[in-house]
């Protein structure tokens, strides 16, 4: 009652500071910069302004980008950090051999070269990675950047001790000389059996095994270049050499850090970063709520995070016309379903399981994420702006709202023609969740299928419940409420973690449903196969394959409410960040 | 006194040892009894999709393999002799008292404590001298013109302030004033006193008053009801039949007396405020010891957790001591008992 | 009106003090008149409820600020009190005018020592330095006969005994001379023998200063060797007034006869000492119709209806200034107290 009452005095309180803050912010369509920063004339506010286009395009420079964060950085240290928006924003103070184009929508989602001068070269089918650098690139302390400070900072981030945080693709994919332990620990190790740097302006990546799509891992932050001399190991991400455009000005852990320009940076060498601003100010662990009334009344540009704004916000601005116009309903590379597990009586028997995902109303599990404008109903595992993308028809119902009958017919298939019990496990504290499971509840309970909601903690819901095999057979946990985003924009990315049966551990695992021998052959196919279009191709066949098999529910492909605050040029969503693209955008002063 | 004072630091120091065993053992021992391994809590601290071998290495450095107490053992003794942090590249020493470094963000423990303090510490002293002075004096003129359209108006406000959330109260407060008026600056702001005293203040006014609205309600209502049972007393009588102005009696004489218990509600509010006012800190995103504790427990930082626990329980422990002292000061009766 | 040379130097006329409350009007005093010269003492006796203490506060001004209604007039050294505007009469409280409370340890703030709150009273009203001032408290508390005054002045209220802080108060309520001194009760919250310690200490104390004394009291015993008039109280009002002879001699009303049968005695024993008047006292708010005291009153019979529905006045007796408030006849109490009453009292 006590948590009911508060939760509902917070709601209004958001509201009323939201109601309060659209009396400040939504006076109609002034131009927040008045003088305009040169081509700027009255910028025209619209719903999706910056998806698929460039919102205010300008190249006017200067002025300062201020963000906020709601949390914690996991980490500035390019060789220790796994978020996107990070990844996103790292391009800022680093450069990676190649890098995703500053561009909006699908033609953000291509590799251009950044340090490298081309795009990675290989002659044996994937397993041996060429890059030449440019010439003439420096750190912001003016020296310039060879091959070697980016072998070691691959050979540092393999030191998972020290730096826990970043991805591990590396470690995994380059052939290291046995029981390696990292630069740290073994500084005068050869390596070249993984990293060969034969001379300043030539790096070459050696591979256990044939990958194709190795540029999508090396634009990754771990290639950034870490100068051996200044690397202070944790302490490195106090202070990050800059290679960048912009290095770093003050840098408070959890609290505050700023960017200046980097004089040492040199825009001929750098033909994708226009660097308009002169600065970035980013606040540290700001309250949620309170980074959306600051976007919503213009205090800060942008929420660094790009997750889109929180719930009450996000209901408020949708029914304003004034502030709608200034958000971008992103599409988010990330997937909310549900695992069914086929380990758990009666979903041993496909057709039971068959009968669920009849069952299910999409529309219902759509209304869970927020409608439409939370994300799209999906019909199978990869989300649209991703390779192998392709609308499934398998499970298709009229108006998505399920099959009654074709559910029944299923359950009578699998000898339960009056339905079974099974319980369905989500994350207490993710409504979204919740309300996903909810919604599962009611449409399976019309075919007879009783379920039984078993909410689990956020922090242990892979080490302890539904991520652990012996606890998810000895409970009988037949359903699971699952997300996934992609680590990188390219589905080997994304399906990889949570489609490869191989990759299944005691604990901790995102996929207990998907176990299907097929599909971990192509998945290896797919790693020794170079040309694309051919990987999409194999992507497409693990997809359907994963959907005959009837092992999860795909509910919505995730959306998101980004809002623009209020004097920003040059702004776009860009397909492979699924955000604001941090290189490109600009402020009016 | 001194024996007194002794025998209470002794009873302290065995109580934080308590709570240090019962905190250690909330966030190791009792994951690992419902059957997390060293490597799955080892995962927390490691980026998304750690391989096992990864979640190995983290555990081996976090010690997660060494048994309970010999972990326990370690924490100790870094708060005592200091401890030594390999950040890879060199070995750093973490002087006494060491609460051991992040496992998350793998920055030193104490001195962000005692910068968060600085945060927490002025949020709660300007806050104090709001609400006690405007909770007590509303208090006192509740009292003495009880029934009045003051005091009526005055309660009704002070049972709203003590129903209403600080985020509530301060998420209005912030879009109203800071954004919609702009006379305050927006949250998240704070400048260190030693920087400048009057930005000092301006940053944290909206804080301060509004944290002071929830606990100058309790202490208006509190003060109301001592000035009321300590005005009907017989030595108010006497000192008007002294011949004392009235406001003599009513400052020196009846609330004076009026203060004790208001004095001993104090010591605990704001020994647990410097624990951190969580609420506040987190809707004016003040980096505060609050935030810090809700951040730490959130991703589940043990050697944060450990150090705001810890801190928060020798503030509430420092606290309890001086209200005893201050009682001792305040009422003779108890000094010589 | 002014003060001339026939007012005594306290001089009460026609004084009522009434409370409005929700319930209804409490008419604590009423009509109630008296003198008091300097050096002389006077007793007010009553039950608890009888207006004795409102009286009181009344004349020190303590009802100001509250709900009371005052009216008639109380003339202290030709000053007018009641017209006087409050700021006026709380400077001549503490000074001109003191008081002496019932409980000493209750009526001394407990946070303050003994010196402080004498060394406050003093110095209100005196423009003199914090040093003179205790000096001024330790002598006070000398004269008051408390041992070692010089180490006792900074000790607090609770480390007295109970007849030493009765002595401190009376040290502060003499601290600056005053002319009149109002003791309420002054004993009933000691035991027996520290009673007359405390009544031989403000017999001679009142010689010495030369004040006029009133002694709130309900128990005719306390003001016997004191006072040099009684005035009884009942139900607000003045139902028998005289010099002190007159009232243990003669007394004519019967409440002070009953009042006179409750005496607590040293030579009787406890169990029978009490011999109280039969009833309760009467509620201020409905004070009974005709005579109050008519329905506790063993002889209201022999009045009839007229003790019921009139209220009878405050009359003289043969002796000149003894006032009775009877309906009895006068040859009829006569003749009640000879034969009923002072028999019984001088047996045992």
């Amino acid at each position: 009652m006590r948590t009911r009452s508060g939760v509902a005095i917070a709601a209004i309180g958001t509201a009323l500071a939201l109601g309060l803050s659209a009396c400040a912010g939504g006076g109609g369509n002034t131009p927040p910069g008045q003088s305009g920063g040169g081509s700027a004339g009255a910028v025209k506010e619209e719903f999706n302004a910056a998806l698929g286009k460039v919102y205010n395009p300008s190249k006017a420079k200067g002025g300062i980008v201020k963000m906020a964060h709601e949390g914690t950085w996991d980490s500035l240290d390019p060789g220790n950090t796994y978020y996107g928006y990070s990844f996103n924003f790292a391009r800022l103070y680093g450069r990676t051999l190649v890098m995703f184009k500053p561009a909006p929508g699908a033609e953000g989602n291509t590799l251009v070269p950044d340090l490298a001068e081309s795009l990675g070269e290989t002659s044996d089918g994937g397993k041996t990675w060429t890059y030449k650098l440019r010439k003439g690139v420096k750190f912001e302390d003016g020296t310039e950047i060879t091959s070697k400070d980016i072998a070691y900072s691959v050979a540092r981030s393999f030191d998972k001790q020290v730096l826990p945080k970043g991805p591990s693709y590396l470690n995994e994919l380059l052939d290291w000389p046995k029981d390696y332990k990292g630069a740290f620990k073994e500084p005068d190790r050869d390596i070249s059996s993984a990293i060969e740097t034969p001379d300043d302006y030539t790096i070459i990546f050696k591979l256990k095994a044939a990958f194709g799509s190795f540029d999508y891992i090396v634009q990754m932050p771990m290639t950034m270049p870490v100068p051996k001399a200044k690397d202070t190991g944790t302490k490195y991400q106090e202070h990050v050499i800059a290679s960048g455009p912009y290095m770093f000005d003050k840098n408070e852990i959890g609290k505050s850090f700023s960017l200046k320009r980097n004089p040492n940076w040199d825009p001929a060498t750098d033909p994708n970063r226009p660097a308009l601003p002169d600065g970035f100010e980013v606040q540290l662990n700001v309250n949620a709520d309170d980074i959306d009334n600051r976007l919503i009344s213009g205090d800060v540009h942008l929420a660094v995070t790009g997750l889109g704004l929180q719930q009450a916000a996000r209901t408020r601005v949708l029914n304003d016309p004034v502030l709608k116009a200034r958000t971008d309903n992103a599409k988010l590379q990330r997937l909310w379903y549900l695992s069914v597990i086929p380990d758990i009586e009666p979903l041993n028997n496909i057709e039971c399981r068959k009968a669920v995902l009849w069952a299910v109303d999409r529309t219902s599990v759509q209304r869970a994420y927020g409608g439409p404008n939370g994300g799209d109903i999906a019909t199978g595992m990869i989300p649209p702006s991703l390779g192998g993308y392709k609308e499934i028809s398998t499970y298709a119902t009229p108006g998505n709202k399920g099959d009654i009958n074709k559910a029944k017919a299923a359950l009578a298939a699998c000898g339960q023609p009056n339905g079974f019990n099974a319980d369905i496990s989500y994350r207490s504290e993710r409504p979204g969740e919740k309300a996903f499971a909810e919604a599962v509840q009611q449409s399976l309970a019309k075919v007879g299928i009783k379920l039984t909601l078993k909410p689990f903690p956020d922090g242990d819901y892979f080490t302890l419940y539904a991520g652990k095999p012996d606890y998810v057979k000895q409970n009988k946990l037949g359903l699971a409420v699952n997300g996934w985003g992609s680590d990188y924009p390219e589905t080997f990315g994304f399906l990889q973690a949570i489609a490869d049966s191989r990759t299944i551990r005691d604990s901790g695992n995102y996929n207990l449903s998907i176990k299907i021998p097929e599909v971990d052959q192509k998945i290896d196919q797919v790693k020794g196969e170079a040309d694309v279009a051919a990987r999409d191709a194999l992507w497409a066949e693990i997809n359907q394959r994963i959907m005959d098999e009837a092992v999860t529910v795909p509910g919505v492909y995730a959306k998101s409410i980004l809002m623009r605050g209020k004097g920003l040029t040059n702004l776009y969503v860009s397909d492979s960040q699924q955000m604001y693209d941090y290189v490109g955008v600009g402020v009016q002063q | 006194m001194i024996t007194y004072i002794i025998r209470r630091l002794i009873g302290a120091v065995i109580m934080l040892v308590i709570v240090s065993i019962v905190t250690f053992a909330i966030f190791f021992l009792v994951p690992r009894l419902v059957g997390a391994t060293p490597e799955s809590m080892a995962s927390r601290y490691a980026g998304r999709t750690a391989t096992a071998e990864t979640q190995h290495l983290i555990a081996q450095r976090l010690g997660f393999y060494d048994p309970m107490p010999v972990q326990y053992g370690r924490f100790v003794k870094g708060l005592v002799v200091g401890a030594e942090y390999d950040t890879g590249t060199s070995v750093e020493k973490c002087p006494a008292p060491c609460f051991g470094y992040s496992y998350l963000t793998q920055q030193p423990v104490w001195p962000d404590l005692v910068d968060r303090s600085r945060v927490t510490f002025s949020l709660g002293v300007g806050a104090a001298v709001i609400w006690v002075i405007a909770g007590v004096a509303t208090g006192v003129i509740s009292a003495l013109r009880r029934r009045s359209f003051f005091d009526r108006a005055a309660m009704g406000i002070a049972l709203a302030g003590v129903s209403m959330p600080v985020f509530f109260t301060g998420m209005i407060s912030l879009v109203f004033f800071s954004y919609y008026l702009g006379w305050t600056v927006p949250g998240g702001t704070y400048v260190d006193f030693t920087v400048d005293p009057f930005q000092w203040a301006y940053s944290l006014i909206l804080p301060w008053v509004t944290l002071a609205f929830l606990f100058a309600a309790g202490y208006a209502r509190l003060t109301r009801a001592g000035m009321l049972e300590t005005m009907n007393e017989d030595y108010i009588r006497t000192a008007r039949a002294k011949g004392l102005p009235e406001r003599t009696v009513v400052v020196k004489h009846g609330l004076r007396a009026a203060l004790t218990p208001i004095v001993t509600i104090f010591g605990l509010d704001f020994g647990l405020l410097l624990g951190g006012a969580v609420l506040t800190e987190s809707t004016f995103s003040l980096n505060g010891l609050g935030k810090y504790a809700i951040e730490a427990i959130v991703s589940n930082d043990l050697p944060k957790v450990m150090g705001v626990t810890l801190l928060t329980a020798v503030f509430v422990v420092i606290a309890n001591l001086i209200v005893d002292l201050l009682y001792a000061v305040v009422d003779p009766r108890v000094r010589l008992a | 009106m002014s003060a001339n040379d026939t007012m005594p130097h306290l001089a009460v006329r026609d004084l009522s003090i009434h409370f409005p409350t929700d319930d209804g009007l409490v008419r604590a005093v009423d009509g109630l008149s008296f003198g008091l010269e300097r050096g002389k003492t006077l007793g007010i006796v009553g039950e608890s409820g009888s207006g004795k203490s409102v009286t009181s506060l009344g004349i020190l001004g303590l009802h100001s600020g509250g709900n009371a209604r005052l009216s008639g007039e109380i003339w202290l050294d030709g000053d007018e009190l009641i017209s006087a505007p409050p700021e006026a009469v709380r400077r001549l409280r503490g000074k001109k005018m003191a008081m002496i409370f019932q409980d000493p340890l209750s009526a001394m703030h407990p946070y303050y020592s003994v010196g402080k709150q004498i060394i406050e009273a003093y110095r209100i009203h005196n423009d003199v330095s914090k040093a003179a001032a205790r000096r001024h408290a330790i002598d006070m508390l000398g004269r008051v006969g408390i041992p070692q005054p010089d180490r006792r002045v900074d000790d607090y209220p609770h480390q007295f005994s109970g007849g030493m802080r009765q002595r401190a108060m009376i040290a502060m309520a003499l601290s600056c001379d005053p002319e009149l001194l109002i003791a309420d009760e002054p004993t009933t919250a000691l035991d027996v023998t520290v009673q007359a310690q405390i009544l031989d200490l403000m017999r001679d104390l009142q010689r010495e200063f030369n004040s006029a004394l009133i002694i709130i009291t309900h128990d005719l015993g306390v003001v016997a060797e004191l006072a040099d008039d009684i005035l009884v109280m009942y139900g607000g009002k003045c139902v028998e007034y005289g010099a002190a002879e007159d009232i243990f001699l003669t007394p004519e009303h019967p409440y002070t006869w009953g009042l006179l049968s409750s005496v607590p005695r040293l030579d009787r024993e406890p169990t029978e000492r009490l011999k109280p008047i039969k009833g309760a006292p009467p509620s201020l708010i409905n004070i009974p119709s005709g005579c109050a005291f008519h329905p506790r009153c063993p002889y209201a019979a022999e009045s009839g209806e007229r003790a019921k529905e009139e209220v009878p006045p405050l009359a003289e007796t043969a002796t000149g200034g003894h006032l009775v408030r009877c309906h009895l006849s006068r040859a009829r109490r006569r003749e009640i107290w000879e034969n009923d009453v002072k028999p019984i009292l001088e047996t045992t």
